[in-house]
């Protein structure tokens, strides 16, 4: 395996493959534009009345475009350098959302039972 | 105007940030000031500047920065323990409304740098250390991926260092234990420099550690010999790896709170004040996501290190060689779920409180498994007890017991008990001291023949051995008991004085292990005086089994004379069964990067930019950031950084180490 | 692997003859990939604590008071446009046509410097209101979370302004070539960050 790694990497420094192509940027540019437009509308126009729905809309929006850039933009996939980096993304993300979700869920039950009542943060000095 | 012109040159450096108040600072200093330009005196003496420069400072061999970090480590673990003594001192006798020896200043200044540099600049070093010598070796390669960077990072460690060894003699640590939680960290509450140091130190070292941790992490994927799958990986090299990823994935956590910490202190934002808004607790939340895999960072690399001893000195392959990676995989995810155990009392509730009692109660799980994976390694094996083997049996009889403590103070209710009581400090230093501390004497036994080419003297060894394992049981057995009985951490003076036996008898543990470090320090000089006695001239002192025996000790500056092809786990042992003979010709020129400078000129520009950060000397702040980057451009701007050793050379170097394999017979 | 696995029978092979050299750089794209997913961690603590004193106003004002979604709009745009001509560049450099490429790197550089400039005309904005960084938690975060990735904008200018110096002078070297590679991964990171910011901080803050 290890063997093949190698003769892989070597492959990588020279070969352009990496790069991605000229359609390949224009499709993701223009992915990106329409991505990022619907959302900025939404929110501006006041479109969907539910705001709720508007903040789940926008960030399904958001992931997509993430998705969008990794694929077309960074070149992500499953084959450069062995699998490697698509291994540490996949854990970075798993990290990342432990860390957010994980600090929300402990941030709001330590301000429920610690900061009762009336101390709404948006209000206090 | 003369006292503006002075402001603006010194910041908020005077005289009087001197302590010269303190009798102990200053006869500490004395001291060490005596003893440094001793040192320095000897080194210009015997006229070893240009040598240090040259073969060590400079170098990119990873072998030679192993070293150095171990050489940093050992330094700071005397002034670490110069605390934790003066600590067990205090405790010992502040009893029947005596104060003790320290004042309260001083004593909390103590117990909050004994535990920063026991962990960053003890632990860590020594952890690095151990990796950047053993895995390109074991992995059959030249050096690391990128040899520059990790002079570099190791020169940011000792630069961290450099500040924390600052903050004694020229101001004050920080008087916060050793994470400095807000507000008492806030400018509000310490307003002095003592926690900027903290902050700096951090910073700079973190830096270093980041960066080497990507640097192994590159070394274990992309330079492993051919034939080297991830399976026939050694387990240290897998341990390290992990150890790597969580350094790459936690360290980046601890920049970004001590940043917005700063940011705090220096800027006036409201992170982590009590008003506008500010949360303190997030703070606790944030910088135990980077705590727990902190304390994995430590201890992974060391369970390699025992399985590596265990397998050789059983003389047989590690039993469940599957199962201990897996183990460590499952550790190293699992220790990014269970951070909030450190913080059970602050109030998150019961469904909080359960889903992290319980992810930290599972981690015991694959930590037993490889308990039982060592021990099946020993049953009926040929144990032999020297060194390293002895400080693994001691490490799994101590650490078990230490094992055992961790999960009790997972439950949550009895945590609310045991909360920052001497309970805690005991489990953590059972662990730490019992699994970090014993596994780093192994490892240093066990691999100082391949770094220097001669045995440590084992007489001595065994002084120091019984001397910490004894002195740790005496030292930290009455903490528990005083743990149950609800004595408190961090405190000075004690007004029950049926508790004074149990400081006192922790205070000759103390001792015992002051003893110890003495025995490892002569175990040392006498190993180096007595070093053609214990010479290995084989390069295989202990009937080795992984590819760093294969080569000679000390190993040449290109480990290899040829690339090794790996045809199985415990690849040294499969090539001696299968009659592996050391090739004497046909030797080649070897590719190798050339040492460099500009890792400790950056490292210096870097303390320079936190020391006028900390005493708020703007000009120097932003002449060292303009001279750093400008010496990071300046640096890419050149691309020469590689060199061949000639044919000849490598000839001549395995003809050497030929004649010394036929005069052993 | 194979040819190992076949030796292995008849006689052992352990060790290669020829000198096993690891290309110069085989491991740079790998390890700066895991810089950057480092980085994106540092990210990721800013955008909790975002998340967790982002509504912490304090009495202060509140995102709605202060964020002008057409100038944020623009800024997207400028970074979006930045990372199409940075792609461009990377075709030209695979073609090996220098001028072309300092070319498109330069049109980078120039819509980096234009979305620094209308960040900072935000942030002067803003400080000008009194909502400065100190005025509450929710401003701390917004600063330091926004601040840091127009930081790395900055960073990332100061690199290519020096690598197309170094082509300049070296041309488009493997060395040269691979250090653009690099930066080509971190602008483009960088562009992943912005979509976080502006969903999360920009438009969200105005759903509140």
């Amino acid at each position: 395996m290890s063997a093949h790694d190698h003769a892989e990497d070597h492959g990588h420094v020279h070969g352009g493959a990496a790069h991605g192509s000229f359609k390949g940027y224009l499709t993701g540019f223009v992915l990106s534009v329409i991505l990022t437009a619907i959302p900025f509308w939404l929110v501006m126009t006041g479109f969907i009345d539910d705001k709720q729905v508007t903040a789940i809309v926008i960030m399904a929006f958001a992931v997509v475009q993430i998705v969008v850039h990794m694929v077309f933009f960074l070149h992500m996939n499953t084959a450069s350098e062995g699998g490697w980096s698509m291994l540490a993304l996949i854990f970075t993300l798993i990290l990342v959302v432990i860390v957010l979700t994980g600090s929300l869920w402990v941030m709001y039950h330590l301000n429920a039972n610690m900061m009762p009542g009336l101390h709404d943060m948006r209000e206090m000095p | 105007m003369p006292d503006t012109l002075t402001r603006f040159i010194f910041g908020r450096l005077t005289l009087e940030s001197l302590p010269l108040h303190e009798p102990i600072v200053v006869a500490t200093f004395i001291a060490v000031a005596l003893g440094g330009i001793a040192l320095l005196g000897a080194i210009t003496y015997f006229k070893l500047w240009t040598y240090l420069w040259r073969e060590w400072f400079t170098s990119v061999d990873h072998k030679k920065i192993g070293i150095m970090y171990m050489v940093l480590g050992l330094v700071m673990l005397l002034r670490g323990f110069s605390d934790a003594i003066m600590m067990r001192l205090q405790q010992a006798i502040a009893f029947n409304g005596s104060e003790g020896y320290l004042n309260s200043h001083h004593y909390d200044q103590i117990f909050t740098a004994h535990g920063v540099i026991m962990i960053f600049f003890v632990a860590m070093p020594f952890v690095t250390g151990l990796m950047n010598f053993v895995v390109p070796l074991q992995i059959g390669a030249r050096d690391v991926s990128f040899p520059f960077l990790n002079n570099f990072s190791f020169w940011m460690t000792v630069g961290g260092a450099v500040l924390v060894m600052a903050s004694l003699f020229v101001g004050e640590f920080a008087r916060t234990g050793w994470l400095a939680y807000p507000p008492l960290s806030g400018i509000g509450y310490s307003p002095d420099v003592g926690v900027d140091y903290y902050i700096w130190a951090l910073q700079v070292a973190g830096v270093g550690t980041t960066l080497s941790g990507i640097n192994l992490i590159c070394t274990i994927i992309k330079m492993r010999a051919p034939g080297m799958t991830m399976m026939r990986m050694p387990v240290f090299t897998w341990t390290s790896l992990c150890t790597n990823v969580l350094i790459v994935a936690s360290f980046p956590v601890l920049t970004a709170v001590l940043a917005m910490l700063s940011l705090d202190r220096y800027v006036g934002t409201n992170f982590f004040t009590n008003d506008f808004g500010g949360n303190p607790m997030m703070y606790v939340n944030l910088i135990w996501i980077w705590g727990h895999p902190e304390v994995y960072i430590l201890i992974l690399p060391l369970f390699g290190v025992f399985s590596e001893v265990t397998s050789t000195f059983s003389g047989k392959r590690l039993f469940g060689y599957t199962s201990m990676v897996y183990a460590t995989v499952v550790i190293t995810i699992l220790s990014y779920l269970v951070w909030l155990h450190h913080f059970f009392t602050m109030g998150s509730g019961a469904s909080v409180n359960s889903f992290f009692g319980i992810t930290t109660m599972i981690i015991s799980i694959p930590t037993g498994a490889k308990i039982f994976n060592w021990l099946f390694t020993m049953y009926r094996g040929r144990i032999r007890f020297e060194l390293p083997m002895m400080w693994t049996v001691a490490f799994m009889l101590t650490f078990t017991v230490g094992g055992m403590t961790g999960v009790l103070l997972a439950v949550p209710p009895a945590d609310f008990v045991l909360h920052n009581s001497l309970f805690l400090i005991a489990h953590f230093h059972n662990v730490i001291i019992g699994g970090v501390l014993f596994g780093l004497f192994a490892g240093i036994a066990y691999w100082w023949p391949k770094a220097f080419g001669f045995r440590l003297d084992p007489f001595w060894g065994k002084v120091s051995f019984w001397c910490w394992v004894v002195g740790f049981w005496f030292a930290f057995m009455p903490l528990y008991i005083l743990g149950l009985m609800g004595v408190t951490r961090r405190m000075r003076v004690f007004d029950d004085p049926s508790l004074q036996i149990w400081f006192v008898i922790a205070a000759f543990g103390a001792v015992l292990i002051a003893a110890g470090i003495a025995a490892f320090l002569v175990q040392i000089f006498v190993s180096i005086r007595r070093r053609e006695a214990l010479a290995d001239p084989t390069g295989d002192p202990w009937d080795g089994r992984t590819l760093e025996w294969s080569t000679s000790s000390p190993p040449p500056a290109y480990n290899f004379a040829f690339t090794p092809v790996i045809r199985d786990n415990d690849a040294w042992w499969d090539m001696k069964k299968a009659g592996y003979i050391r090739p004497l010709s046909g030797f080649r020129p070897i590719h190798m990067p050339s040492n460099t400078g500009t890792g400790i000129i950056l490292a210096g520009f870097s303390v320079a930019l936190g020391f006028a950060m900390i005493w708020y000397i703007w000009w120097l702040a932003a002449l060292s950031f303009v001279c750093l980057i400008a010496t990071a451009i300046g640096h890419t701007f050149n691309y020469h950084r590689d060199f061949h050793i000639p044919a000849a050379e490598v000839t001549q170097t395995e003809a050497a180490r030929t004649t010394l394999l036929a005069a052993q017979g | 692997m194979a040819s190992i696995a076949t030796t292995a029978g008849t006689e052992p092979v352990f060790h290669l003859e020829e000198e096993h050299a690891h290309a110069e750089g085989s491991s740079t794209m790998l390890g700066f990939w895991l810089y950057l997913m480092s980085d994106c961690l540092i990210f990721a603590m800013l955008f909790a604590a975002y998340g967790v004193l982002g509504a912490n106003y304090a009495a202060g004002p509140a995102p709605k008071d202060l964020f002008d979604l057409n100038l944020v709009a623009v800024n997207t745009a400028m970074l979006l446009f930045s990372s199409i001509t940075y792609g461009f560049a990377m075709l030209t450099m695979d073609k090996g046509r220098v001028a072309s490429t300092q070319a498109w790197l330069a049109v980078t550089g120039l819509f980096g410097l234009a979305f620094l400039s209308i960040e900072l005309y935000e942030f002067s904005h803003m400080i000008h209101e009194g909502a400065t960084p100190q005025r509450s938690a929710f401003l701390s975060s917004f600063f330091t979370l926004v601040g840091t990735h127009g930081l790395h904008v900055t960073f990332g200018i100061v690199w290519l302004v020096t690598l197309m110096v170094q082509v300049a002078r070296f041309g488009l070297i493997e060395a040269n070539r691979r250090r653009l590679m690099c930066l080509s991964m971190f602008w483009h990171f960088l562009d992943v960050v912005w979509i976080g910011v502006f969903t999360f901080v920009y438009l969200l803050g105005m759903l509140r």
